[in-house]
């Protein structure tokens, strides 16, 4: 299990153990956590499970894939340098603790 | 409705798969402090469905991964998850809900999100183990040991229907090392939902990874004995399968709603905002037929059109309007391909490739004249984003802007 802490949109921070090699929309999805809706239930085409990833901790991701890059650019809250989509990081035990925030908006 | 908002309101959800789900949820997000009852005929919590046709019968993803919530978290939204139970009857007049084991659940508001039936052929049972049709996670669970026993007996899959639940899990199947043969009635793929060239484009795909293709294949005869089955053609032409697939697409489920009298037409009949004909009784997903303001008749067979259509719904029983316009949009992954659909390009007549259809990544932008209709994009995500928008707000580029790809399409979005 890695720590996760989603800061919902109303700005709750919801804890969460995620299966290690779930992605971190699924861990937020099954537990519940607000703000990630996920339409397209992780296949990368639907870019509303937006996060910002907590900048100093950003380099510990691996690169976004070029359809995430894409879709990014379409999300409808701001997009930040910071911006992820969540489907696309998958929990490990080097993210635990990690902070992310959702934004106001998906869709 | 403002009475719903009362703390006594109970909104009763029958159906939970992805709109019911969405209905029930939104209804919590609108501030709604009644109870809330989600009835599931299946014996699950909401679960996602497209990976039914790849993840799950990869065995890639287990069942936690495919549920859309855990329980826990529709507890902690204080919304009652009553699975593996069926609502036999409406009593409208009482406002009730009668349950198969003769429970009554008395509502102030109702949803339906009843879903739709896969359609069979006229001699085939799916019961039987060698002829499947796939809806739920056990229609998913029966096609992975069916694939087992093609591998095993070393006999084809043979799919009927050349529609996306058919060639997706043709292209799961020859992930998985089985050979594939599909029959399809039509003169092409995916007829419905497609222009030609993709259409095209789509039979080469599955053929170059080993797929037979049967177009025009008419069916005289599917028949079981043992773990095998028998398809046989008009033709003459048969085949010994270790599984039959039908996809021939999906009757939705009225039934419950035409013997409450609430007006259906192939599918509960539903206005943009999710309501019947029946006050205090909304109906969203696969089980709905939607009512333009033309008067016309639209199904949506969608995952965004059951969550935007769940939506709609509870807002509408919360005493808000906020109906679902939305440009529809669908996908489907097959092999490497992605395909991303928005808007619907039945009323298109010109389509401009934008990039290379030989190519990896392109789309075909379809245009009603001079208006763009819809977009199917292959491995073009931006483009897919973008056309949704466009297309949301009614703005057209121009055929020289599409088959220009060094033109940024995103700048005609307005600020």
């Amino acid at each position: 299990m890695v720590q996760i802490t989603f800061v919902e949109p109303a700005g709750a921070e919801v804890a969460v153990d995620a299966t290690e090699g779930w992605s971190l929309m699924q861990a937020a999805v099954a537990n519940g956590v607000d703000g990630i809706v996920a339409e397209c239930g992780g296949s990368c085409v639907c870019a509303t499970c937006h996060v910002y990833v907590d900048e100093t901790r950003l380099a510990a991701l691996p690169a976004p894939g070029e359809i995430e890059l894409e879709l990014l650019e379409e999300v409808k809250a701001e997009r930040r340098p910071n911006s992820r989509l969540s489907c696309q990081i998958t929990a490990t035990p080097e993210l635990a603790g990690l902070v992310v925030t959702i934004p106001p908006c998906q869709t | 409705m403002s009475d719903l908002t009362e703390a006594d309101a109970h909104i009763v959800v029958v159906g939970a798969g992805q709109a019911g789900l969405q209905a029930a949820e939104t209804l919590r997000a609108g501030g709604f402090e009644g109870r809330v009852t989600l009835v599931g005929s299946e014996p699950h919590a909401p679960y996602h469905r497209p990976p039914l046709s790849k993840g799950w019968l990869s065995e890639a993803l287990d069942a936690r991964q495919l549920a859309i919530r855990d329980v826990s978290a529709l507890e902690r939204k204080n919304i009652d998850l009553r699975v593996a139970s069926h609502v036999a009857e409406i009593d409208a007049n009482a406002r009730a809900v009668r349950l198969q084991d003769d429970s009554r659940i008395a509502y102030s508001g109702l949803v339906l999100a009843t879903g739709a039936t896969p359609r069979m052929l006229g001699n085939a049972a799916p019961a039987d183990g060698t002829i499947c049709a796939l809806r739920s996670r056990e229609d998913a669970s029966a096609i992975a040991k069916g694939l087992r026993n093609c591998l095993q007996a070393r006999l084809p899959l043979v799919v009927i229907g050349g529609g996306f639940i058919g060639l997706e899990v043709a292209a799961s199947a020859r992930k998985l090392g089985a050979d594939v043969v599909v029959l399809e009635a039509a003169p092409r793929l995916l007829q419905r939902a497609l222009s030609r060239e993709l259409s095209d484009w789509y039979a080469r795909l599955h053929a170059s990874h080993g797929v037979t293709l049967v177009l025009d294949a008419r069916i005289d005869k599917v028949e079981t004995s043992g773990s095998t089955a028998q398809v046989r053609l008009i033709d003459g032409r048969r085949w010994e399968a270790g599984l039959v697939l039908v996809g021939v697409g999906i009757i939705p489920n009225d039934e419950l709603a035409r013997r409450a009298g609430i007006a259906c037409d192939n599918g509960i009949i539903v206005d943009a905002c999710s309501r019947t004909s029946i006050a205090g009784i909304v109906a969203a997903g696969d089980c709905t037929v939607c009512r333009l303001p033309d008067g016309s008749m639209r199904r949506l067979e969608s995952v965004q059109s059951a969550v935007e259509q769940g939506r709609a719904a509870a807002y509408t029983l919360l005493g808000m309007e906020k109906p679902f316009t939305g440009t529809p949009w669908f996908w489907s992954d097959q092999y490497d391909a992605k395909l991303q659909i928005a808007g619907l390009s039945r009323s298109a007549d010109r389509s401009v490739a934008r990039g290379d259809m030989a190519g990896k990544s392109f789309s075909i932008f379809h245009y009603a004249v001079d208006r763009l209709v819809a977009v199917d994009s292959i491995n073009a995500a931006r483009d897919h984003v973008i056309a949704r928008q466009l297309i949301g707000v009614g703005v057209s580029p121009t055929i020289d802007q599409v088959s220009d790809i060094s033109f940024d399409l995103g700048r005609l979005r307005p600020a």
